[in-house]
């Protein structure tokens, strides 16, 4: 029988491994302040380098944990000599976008290498348990403590006694004094790289062990844990990573103990947005600091916007409105049905992470309340589809919006972490909501799309209802960019001091960029259900969100025209190409990565 | 000093500490209708850091600030932009990728009737439906703080007016600086806050800048100055007053306060020591 003993043993243990990466992200931070997103990816790394250690080559632990630390950090260097050097005297968006496209082009990688099926990973440990006063604690978890301790050891003697940790406590402390005083930046964000990414590598090869089961999907997981506990101890403070670790570690496993598995992740999105909300600098900040962010500086690349003539976009919407007629295949319309429905997804995220400044990572979630509702509305209420679907739009405007408020004191990276685990927090709920989500098993039988009572089965009528709700969602955007509204959104974005002291107030234009842009994510999420007819927790996930970034990154940031554009285009090349599933999201990867790089203003320009 | 007329804003005891340093260390002042006080000292003073206690900005720790009577001391920003208190910042905070106009036109966001309905929900969700349905109401005070806006541009001459659609982040340094004028104004503040509104400035484009802070006055605006050129300081204000380390060290009518001995104490103990930069500078 599990005892209380036993919770706080496995919570300490578990705590120690997220502050294995914690650490790094603490590290990472301290230098240059920068939330690490592929810290999880690093992890993933780890974890499988481990598992050919283990299994194919035959190792023994020591030479294990070696070469786990040795790839991971040869990972990290790469991470920071490709993916983030280049960009060092960017505008704040670009190595945020970087790190979050690095860790989908690696957990893809991973996944193409070894496949998304879970594996067994081995400790290689004898399998006893030495009974400790009322619990009982076992080899590996005497390991994972073991590193957890020597590791924290190394890293304080490296801090306190060597030139390369003075140096790293320096940059953290002041990076332009540092700078002037002589000390290589460059090596010490490799030295931070390095390090971070040899920690998060291991904590993946221990996780690995702890469960005997590894799989691609621990990626993200560990990137939100780590960055949970990483805020929980205050943004950039090693020690308070440490313990925001060990207390997350606590928060999950008593968590567990009193409700059940399925609630482990909420406990721990909960803690982070009660931190972020209560005291956005961590628990061991003084009440009265310095915002963790710079005030200054520009968000996004400035540019100005590819004018297209209005005759051209006319010309564009005739056409495509008049593709069914022509003898195109049903597959063409289906994909460009796709194309639409990312579409009105792009336009919500266009106008709150472009036009607002607010990088969402959540966006999926606000797809799947508005999937939910107007299932739900027309299955059990018997709502007719049109009205249905509205309403979904209308309930992730509303919901979504109160939902996300708790980010709207929050800038820049924090707003990204929030997002991220208040769409995680959504995907919980809707799991674990069974009387009325149905749980894992989903709602299926969604009645089909209709309107005024017809039907609408053929692909053609389907692409002309999504294409024209689209178009005209788009059109509303554009009459709202033109609006007091639309500069108003764009003031906040480029200097929310300026504009609060000219009246803006924050939270009410953040809530009416949210509650618009909900109702657009809404709308399509409740056409694709109708369209799938089946829907269950994992139909809009963290994936499409990412998708959707990448086309509001592509098209301009902003961009009414460019989300449209670079719907078809990310939707459609890949069709066009025929590129296999598995290597699509590589691709998007990669083409976020190559924009950040080289055309950080996208294909149309930020407006 | 004699009161000519009435009290538009009153500092009572203001102090705002960061750890173990007391930025701001229990300033009095009261400004008089259509005053101008001149802010001086040097640098690390506290200078901005008052401003900023004024505007909302931040916090005090203790004291208070009362405008027209109201005491405002732990309003939002937000909020005294709505009472008509404007600011320029030092170090010049444009809306880099706003137009000219779109970023004067944000002055005057707290005076748009769309956004004055404080019925929470339903307020903001009328300006929603307002900015989309957009009314000729809405249009007509939409094209009317247009012409206003051209109007406060005239004001810098052929500087601005040909740039009114260019995005703010192509402006030279000066123009950003007017911008940001033009974006208080836009405000039709009651009482104006200007910090180092001359900052980076040639000599020509301070004695513009000088001018229409004059003319400002001339027209009964309530200013307070935060600026380094002395001998602008001392043409323009009615009163100076002289902080160092978060205290005021001396106030009154310019001569007064440039023979004040502590004052040349405080400029020459620190300035010297710090570079000519910061020492008061005596603009031809």
């Amino acid at each position: 029988m599990s005892s209380w003993l036993d919770y706080t043993i496995n919570g300490l243990i578990v705590g120690n491994v997220y502050a294995l990466v914690a650490v790094g992200l603490a590290l990472i931070f301290g230098v240059s302040r920068l939330i690490n997103f592929a810290q999880g990816s690093i992890y993933l790394v780890g974890a499988y380098v481990g598992w050919v250690a283990v299994v194919q080559l035959r190792t023994p632990l020591i030479i294990t944990v070696v070469l786990v630390a040795t790839v991971a950090a040869l990972v990290g260097l790469i991470i920071e000599r490709f993916g983030l050097r280049p960009l060092q005297n960017s505008v704040r968006i670009a190595p945020l976008l970087a790190t979050i496209g690095i860790s989908f082009v690696l957990d893809q990688i991973v996944m193409l290498i070894f496949s998304p099926n879970p594996r067994a990973l081995p400790s290689q440990l004898p399998d006893v348990r030495f009974q400790v006063g009322t619990g009982t604690i076992g080899p590996l978890d005497l390991l994972i403590a073991g590193v957890g301790i020597t590791s924290a050891l190394l890293l304080f003697l490296f801090l306190r006694y060597t030139k390369l940790g003075w140096a790293v406590r320096a940059t953290a402390q002041d990076r332009d004094a540092a700078m002037q005083m002589g000390v290589d930046v460059n090596r010490v964000n490799q030295a931070v790289f390095g390090i971070a990414a040899a920690l998060g590598g291991i904590s993946g090869m221990l996780v690995g062990m702890y469960y005997n089961q590894i799989d691609t999907a621990m990626s993200l997981q560990a990137t939100l844990k780590g960055v949970v506990a990483e805020v929980v101890g205050g943004a950039g403070n090693v020690p308070g990573a440490v313990i925001g670790s060990m207390l997350l570690g606590l928060v999950e496993s008593y968590g567990v103990a009193a409700f059940g598995t399925s609630y482990r992740n909420l406990f721990a999105f909960l803690l982070l947005i009660l931190v972020l909300v209560l005291r956005p600098n961590g628990l061991f900040a003084s009440a009265r600091q310095a915002p963790p962010e710079p005030l200054t500086g520009t968000f996004i690349a400035p540019s100005r916007p590819v004018r297209i003539p209005r005759w051209a976009l006319v010309t564009a919407v005739g056409a495509f409105a008049l593709l069914p007629l022509l003898p195109v295949s049903t597959y063409v319309l289906q994909t460009l049905i796709n194309a639409w429905l990312l579409g009105m997804l792009a336009l919500s995220l266009t106008l709150v992470a472009g036009t607002l400044g607010q990088v969402s990572l959540g966006h999926a979630a606000l797809l799947a309340i508005g999937a939910y509702t107007s299932a739900l509305l027309s299955l059990g209420l018997s709502f007719p589809v049109g009205i249905a679907i509205i309403c979904g739009g209308l309930m992730s405007a509303a919901l979504g919006t109160l939902l996300i408020s708790p980010s709207f004191r929050l800038r820049g990276h924090y707003v990204s972490i929030a997002t991220l685990a208040i769409g995680e927090i959504v995907s919980l709920v809707i799991l674990n909501w069974e009387s009325v989500t149905n749980g894992p098993i989903g709602i299926s039988g969604i009645p089909p799309l209709s309107l005024f009572g017809y039907d609408l089965y053929d692909a053609a009528s389907v692409y002309w209802f999504s294409f024209a709700v689209m178009v005209l969602l788009a059109l509303l955007q554009t009459r709202l960019l033109g609006s007091h509204l639309g500069r108003s959104f764009r003031a906040i974005r480029d200097d929310d001091v300026a504009a609060r002291a000219y009246g803006l107030s924050l939270n009410r234009y953040k809530a009416l960029a949210f509650i618009f842009g909900g109702f657009a994510a809404g709308v399509s999420g409740g056409i694709a259900a109708h369209l799938y007819s089946y829907i269950n927790h994992e139909t809009f996930n963290t994936q499409q969100s990412i998708l959707a970034l990448t086309v509001v990154i592509l098209g301009g940031l902003g961009n009414v025209a460019g989300a449209i554009l670079g719907s078809v285009a990310l939707v459609g090349l890949p069709e066009a190409f025929r590129i296999a599933a598995e290597y699509r999201i590589l691709i998007y990867g990669i083409v976020l990565l190559l924009l950040v790089r080289f055309r950080p203003q996208g294909l149309l320009g930020t407006i | 000093m004699m009161t000519r007329t009435t009290t538009l804003l009153s500092l009572r005891g203001l102090t705002r500490r960061f750890g173990g340093l007391t930025a701001v260390d229990g300033i009095d002042l009261d400004l008089g209708q259509g005053e101008l006080v001149g802010i001086i000292g040097p640098n690390g003073a506290g200078k901005t850091t008052l401003f900023n206690l004024v505007t909302g900005q931040d916090q005090p720790d203790a004291g208070e600030v009362r405008f027209d009577g109201q005491d405002i001391t732990a309003f939002s920003p937000e909020k005294l932009a709505g009472h008509g208190i404007a600011r320029t910042f030092q170090l010049g905070r444009v809306f880099g990728n706003l137009s000219v106009m779109d970023n004067v036109l944000i002055g005057a966001h707290a005076r748009l009737s769309a956004v004055r309905p404080a019925i929470p929900v339903m307020g903001p969700l009328l300006e929603l439906g307002l900015a989309l349905l957009r009314p000729s109401s809405v249009k007509a005070e939409e094209e009317q703080l247009r012409e206003e806006v051209r109007v406060i541009l005239k004001r810098f001459g052929e500087r601005l007016l040909p740039r009114l659609d260019q995005p703010a982040y192509s402006l030279s340094y000066a123009n950003r600086r007017r911008v940001e004028i033009a974006r208080a104004l836009a405000l039709k503040p009651r009482l104006l806050l200007l910090d180092e509104p001359t900052a980076g400035m040639n000599p020509t484009e301070t004695a513009e800048m000088q001018a229409l802070i004059s003319e400002l006055k001339d027209e009964g605006l309530t200013i307070l100055l935060i600026e380094h050129k002395l001998d602008m300081v001392m043409r323009l204000s009615d009163r100076v007053m002289v902080m160092d380390e978060g205290k005021m060290i001396a106030e009154g009518p310019g001569e007064e306060v440039r023979n004040d001995p502590k004052v040349i104490e405080a400029y020459l103990g620190h300035g010297l020591s710090q570079g000519a930069g910061k020492a008061p500078e005596q603009v031809a």
